[in-house]
């Protein structure tokens, strides 16, 4: 642990932990996005592929672990990654203004790409997002008619509504660039680099970004053209 | 003035050896009580600091940058010589020793030549240590290359930078002794005057150059790596702060002034574009390698370079000198170009340069393989003159660059003033007439890491412990000294800039005491500068004020020591009535056109002594003894 | 060719500073960006005016002195060129041009547009070299080094301490200047024996300094006069990982 506090000290060590949190919700994010696609199933049985899949992920574990267990666990992996992104983007936040206090007159943000200029602000709007994503599908309060536990259901209903749809556009656009920063910005901080594969980084940010962007987006589109009901 | 150089006896490969024998020692314990102020931090000052400290003296170090890793040395594109014969090709010390003694044109001390050639091995071994990227083969070796004026490669390089990672080397070797608290630096400190007490050098006054604060340090030995002053010229391929202030200083206190019209021309430097010009830009004399020098046989030759066709191409380095055609010393080459302008043969829109075509090379070993070489160069001069050297040749030009003259040193490396040393091209005593290319980092190099940390102790030893307190009259002195030259400068408040002065002074040198030399200019000249040095104290204007950092002042100081300077160089020219090397006087040619020595009258180092602004500087004479090299008339055809 | 000129003057480090605006008339394109502030300089020093400061020498783009923001970004418009080498064919006729100083809490202004850069001097104090006394180096021989890494490495060692980098980081970040160092120390064989000590020691400098922390932004790489790759800085971060989470007790033996 001291060695781990000593790295931490340094400014890189506070984006090794941006970096790992980072890849954590990298992954949720992607194992959502797969989950998601269960939206284009066909029903068997009556029932909804979206609603067995839900309740599927209740089951994992079981009997070892309780009914929602490794779902529980999951969350609380994924709150203390959200912790420690938020946390340290802040203390980085911070020692950048201390470290540039007063920009230039004249201004030309030279190379810096659309993507990491808004890794900040982009952040600041997923969390805003997920906060209304979770009281949107978990727990319905934002929902006009929620009923628990029909997931397929709430989620047509909800993007039947171009409004909800946009929202979720826009969310999705952030999630978009903060990924292709954030992928590469992963593998520049860790010292993942080769000389053989450097050149592949940025293309493997760029698509990794692209599919989660797509693959969340397909279904609710489909819902909205009509094609998913 | 008093000239003993204390070369050891016995053969010439054993005097070092001898030397470093018969030297006093200090007691490793007792180092520590003896501060030394290094001047300097190129790579003579910032070698001979760290292996000072190393052994334990304790060192000031100052300059007048913000970062000691800023000084000039770090320009220095071509390369290093060594004695290593990595090669195989029959280099051996002896040879490097020949070689730069022939290449000075006889006029350098054999003894000093021959350590310098010893010990360019072990520079090498000591960068390799430090991390320097040498250049290397496929097969993880050293690589070498060859330059002008030698018949073997001996020449070791970091593509086209090989200053900037030698004096990187000795930069960080020096910051790591910073950081261990064994020297003590004083960045953006310029030295202003060499305190010396009973004839003694006991330490120096500076000018913080940010605060303008004036301040004393003493010490029990002075070493000046202060390089050269080639900026007497104004326009020359020395960076804007080079200057003449802490040699000049010193030779006004005593220290004798050797050779100073020893100046050399570099041939291959980006001709001016225009008035403004604030300095010229060199081009490794490396290009030399693979580009071959032509100008158009036609005079006033207005067809682009690639529309002229072969037979109207005049190669005449190749032409004259069929066996080292390109390659032939910068004296001669500079000199050839300057012949083939004046003659209408000039090339480029003010046609002031020659072409140095790289047209054969790409054809014959693909421009790949010449990118490796000159990649960086190509793309420096494209930069500054917007050509692309692939596609058309480079139009180059001789410019100052290089000055062999400098403070008259022992083998020691110590002036005639006790306790103030001299090292790197600060001092007079390794390159004679002329210096070869690759051979001014070898003697930076060579004296700060291996001479003077050494022949320092010899001094050291010998001196009884005295400390100088900061108030003691001859520290009081130079100091009010100091203030009031700032003092008046600050007030002139005349009409004319610093830079118009130096112009004129730059222009005046270069025409009377450059490339050729002859009577009637130098003479013309010793009757101009009195005037137009008596004109910038009448009319100078140094705004802003002394007391905060103020570049116009800093730059006024300079051009006030060039302006007594430039006077003592004309009568070292004048005097000195032969041509060798870079001393071309247009009296003394051979029918070829080469320079023709006078051994008989002038086998000796010219030593001048001040003796106060506007009076006639005196002559004195070192007798330079030739036992090991034959003296011959330098012949490259 | 006419150009408008918005140049940032501030007495000292105290003082508050301000852009004031200079026509320059009579440029020449092959003038060298300097150049043109030269002969500015000389039309306020004829005017009784103070000359504008600012640092440079060498003016053949190697010494590392010369720097300023032109129309925010360091060194101007051309890629792979410092000020000095800027020529005033890069601009056209009625342009205008902002210059500022560096800006970073780690580089203080200490007059117009010098600031002082010597916290890179402390890096480098750091760890920036390797530890052999003049004298006891082996042969150069003796370590063949494969050319691809002496090429790297040279690469890496060719930055010339600018603070281009610095000046262009939205987080003032030194990590371009300090991975370049670590980087060719760490490539060649002679560099190994203090290779973890080195990255540790120069990286708490760095921050030490207050310069601020890399977010893989890349404007440091684009700015870089000497093209120096964000490449370094990945190494840096891997070795500095490394090091720190391998690190021995004290008096365990440099080697990490």
């Amino acid at each position: 642990m001291r060695r781990v506090a000593t790295l931490y000290r340094t400014t890189v060590g506070k984006k090794v932990l941006m970096a790992v949190s980072g890849v954590v919700l990298f992954s949720f994010v992607f194992a959502h996005m797969l989950g998601n696609l269960k939206m284009l199933f066909p029903a068997s049985d009556g029932h909804f592929a979206m609603d067995v899949y839900a309740e599927y992920l209740r089951e994992i574990g079981y009997p070892l672990l309780p009914h929602g267990g490794v779902l529980w666990i999951a969350r609380l992996v994924l709150l203390a990654a959200v912790g420690t992104h938020i946390w340290s983007a802040l203390q980085l936040a911070q020692l950048s203004r201390a470290a540039r206090p007063s920009g230039y007159q004249k201004e030309d943000s030279l190379s810096l790409s659309y993507a990491s200029r808004t890794m900040r602000w982009g952040g600041v709007i997923l969390l805003l997002f997920v906060i209304y994503h979770l009281l949107h599908f978990t727990t319905g309060q934002a929902h006009s008619s929620f009923v628990a536990g029909a997931v397929h259901q709430n989620y047509v209903n909800a993007f039947q509504d171009p409004g909800i749809f946009l929202v979720y556009l826009i969310a999705q656009t952030a999630l978009c660039f903060h990924l292709y920063h954030g992928a590469w910005s992963f593998f520049q901080t860790l010292g993942l680099s080769h000389p053989k594969y450097n050149h592949l980084r940025r293309p493997f940010a760029a698509g990794f970004a692209f599919v989660v962007f797509v693959g969340f987006l397909m279904p609710p589109t489909l819902v909205l053209a009509g094609v998913i009901s | 003035m008093e000239l003993h150089s204390n070369i050891p006896s016995g053969p010439i490969a054993d005097k070092w050896d001898k030397h470093r024998f018969d030297m006093k020692l200090v007691n490793p314990a007792n180092k520590r009580k003896y501060d030394v102020i290094i001047v300097g931090t190129g790579l003579a000052g910032a070698s001979a600091a760290a292996t000072m400290s190393e052994l334990g003296y304790n060192v000031k170090v100052f300059t007048y940058h913000d970062s000691p890793r800023r000084a000039h040395s770090i320009a220095a594109q071509g390369g290093i010589n060594a004695a290593k014969n990595y090669q195989g090709d029959g280099d051996s010390v002896f040879r490097l020793f020949y070689d730069t003694v022939k290449g000075g044109d006889f006029r350098s001390r054999e003894a000093n030549v021959y350590r310098l050639a010893q010990l360019s091995v072990n520079i090498i071994d000591q960068a390799v240590a430090q991390g320097v990227p040498f250049a290397r083969e496929y097969g993880g070796l050293l690589a070498n290359r060859s330059f002008g004026g030698a018949q073997v490669s001996r020449t070791f390089y970091a593509r086209g930078q090989t200053g900037q990672q030698l004096l990187l080397g000795a930069y960080q070797a020096l910051e790591r002794q910073i950081h261990d608290g064994s020297v003590e630096i004083s960045t953006r400190h310029e030295m202003m005057d060499v305190i010396v007490v009973d004839g003694v050098a006991r330490g120096i006054v500076t000018r913080d150059m940010v605060s303008g604060t004036i301040q004393s340090f003493t010490a029990d030995a002075v070493v000046l790596a202060t390089g050269g002053y080639s900026n007497v010229f104004f326009l020359s391929t020395n960076a804007k702060y080079c200057n003449v202030t802490a040699t000049w200083r010193a030779a006004r206190r005593g220290a004798g002034f050797a050779n100073p019209c020893y100046t050399q021309i570099h041939p291959t430097c980006i001709p001016p574009s225009g008035d403004y010009q604030s300095k010229l830009t060199l081009m490794s004399e490396s290009l030399r390698n693979d580009g071959r020098i032509w100008v158009p046989k036609h005079k006033d030759d207005a067809r682009g370079a690639r529309d002229i066709p072969e037979d109207e191409r005049d190669y005449y380095l190749e032409r004259f000198y069929p066996s080292f055609g390109n390659l032939s010393p910068r004296d001669i080459a500079s000199r050839r170009a300057k012949e083939m302008v004046d003659s209408g043969h000039g090339v480029g829109e003010m046609k002031n340069g020659v072409y140095l075509d790289f047209n054969d090379a790409i054809g014959r070993l693909g421009q790949d393989a010449v990118s490796e070489r000159y990649g960086n160069l190509f793309a420096m001069y494209e930069k500054i003159t917007g050509e692309n050297p692939y596609e058309t040749p480079m139009r180059i030009y001789p410019a100052p660059h290089y000055t062999m003259g400098g403070l008259w040193v022992d083998y020691d490396l110590m002036t005639n003033v006790p306790g103030l040393f001299a090292i790197g091209e600060a001092n007079f005593s390794d390159h004679g007439a002329n210096r070869l290319g690759a051979s001014a980092l070898m003697q930076g190099l060579a004296d700060g890491y291996f001479v003077v940390p050494l022949t320092i102790g010899n001094y050291l030893a010998r001196i009884t412990k005295n400390p100088i307190p900061t108030d003691h009259a001859a520290v009081k002195d130079t100091e009010a000294e100091v203030k009031s030259r700032l003092d008046k400068l600050m007030s002139v408040n005349g009409s004319r800039t610093v830079d118009s002065f130096h112009i004129e002074l730059g222009r005046l040198m270069w025409n009377a005491c450059g490339m050729e030399r002859s009577k009637e200019g130098l003479e013309d000249a010793l009757r101009r500068i009195p005037q137009l040095r008596e004109e910038f104290w009448r009319d100078v204007r140094v705004p802003g004020s002394a007391s905060n950092l103020n570049q116009s002042l800093e730059k006024a100081g300079r051009v006030a020591d060039f302006m007594e300077f430039a006077e003592v160089m004309c009568h070292d020219a004048l005097t000195r009535d032969e041509s060798c090397g870079a001393h071309y006087r247009v009296e003394h040619v051979t029918e070829d056109g080469e320079a023709r020595r006078d051994d008989e009258n002038f086998a000796h180092a010219s030593v001048w002594e001040f003796n106060g602004v506007g009076e006639a500087p005196s002559l004195h004479k070192e007798d330079l003894v030739f036992d090991n090299v034959q003296l011959s008339t330098r012949s490259y055809k | 060719m006419r150009l408008t000129l918005h140049v940032w003057r501030q007495q000292g480090p105290n003082d508050q500073g301000r852009l004031e605006r200079y026509e320059a008339n009579d440029v020449s394109e092959h003038m060298s960006f300097l150049e043109m502030l030269d002969v500015i300089n000389e039309r306020l020093t004829e005017d009784g005016e103070e000359p504008i400061a600012f640092e440079h020498d060498c003016r053949e783009g190697i010494c590392g002195s010369c720097g300023m923001m032109i129309n925010g970004v360091p060194h101007g418009p051309k890629t792979m060129t410092t000020a000095c080498q800027l020529h005033m064919r890069s601009f056209k006729d009625g342009d205008e041009i902002w210059i500022e100083p560096w800006r970073a809490t780690a580089f203080p202004v200490i007059k117009d547009l010098v600031v002082d850069r010597s916290g890179f001097d402390r890096i480098i104090q750091s760890g920036g070299y390797v530890s052999v006394r003049t004298g006891s180096a082996p042969d150069g021989n003796a370590i063949p080094i494969p050319k691809e890494d002496a090429d790297a490495a040279f690469d890496a060692a060719t930055c010339i301490g600018c603070g281009a980098c610095v000046a262009a980081c939205p987080n003032a970040s030194a990590m371009l200047f300090t991975s370049a160092k670590v980087a060719h120390l760490g490539l060649v064989p002679q560099g190994q024996t203090e290779r973890w000590d080195r990255v540790r020691g120069m990286v708490e400098t760095h921050d030490d300094e207050g310069f601020g922390n890399c977010t893989n932004h890349g404007a440091c790489q684009e700015a870089c006069p000497k093209g120096i790759s964000l490449d370094y800085i990945a190494q840096l971060n891997r070795d500095l990982i490394k090091a720190t989470l391998k690190a021995k007790p004290v008096g365990a033996g440099k080697d990490a």
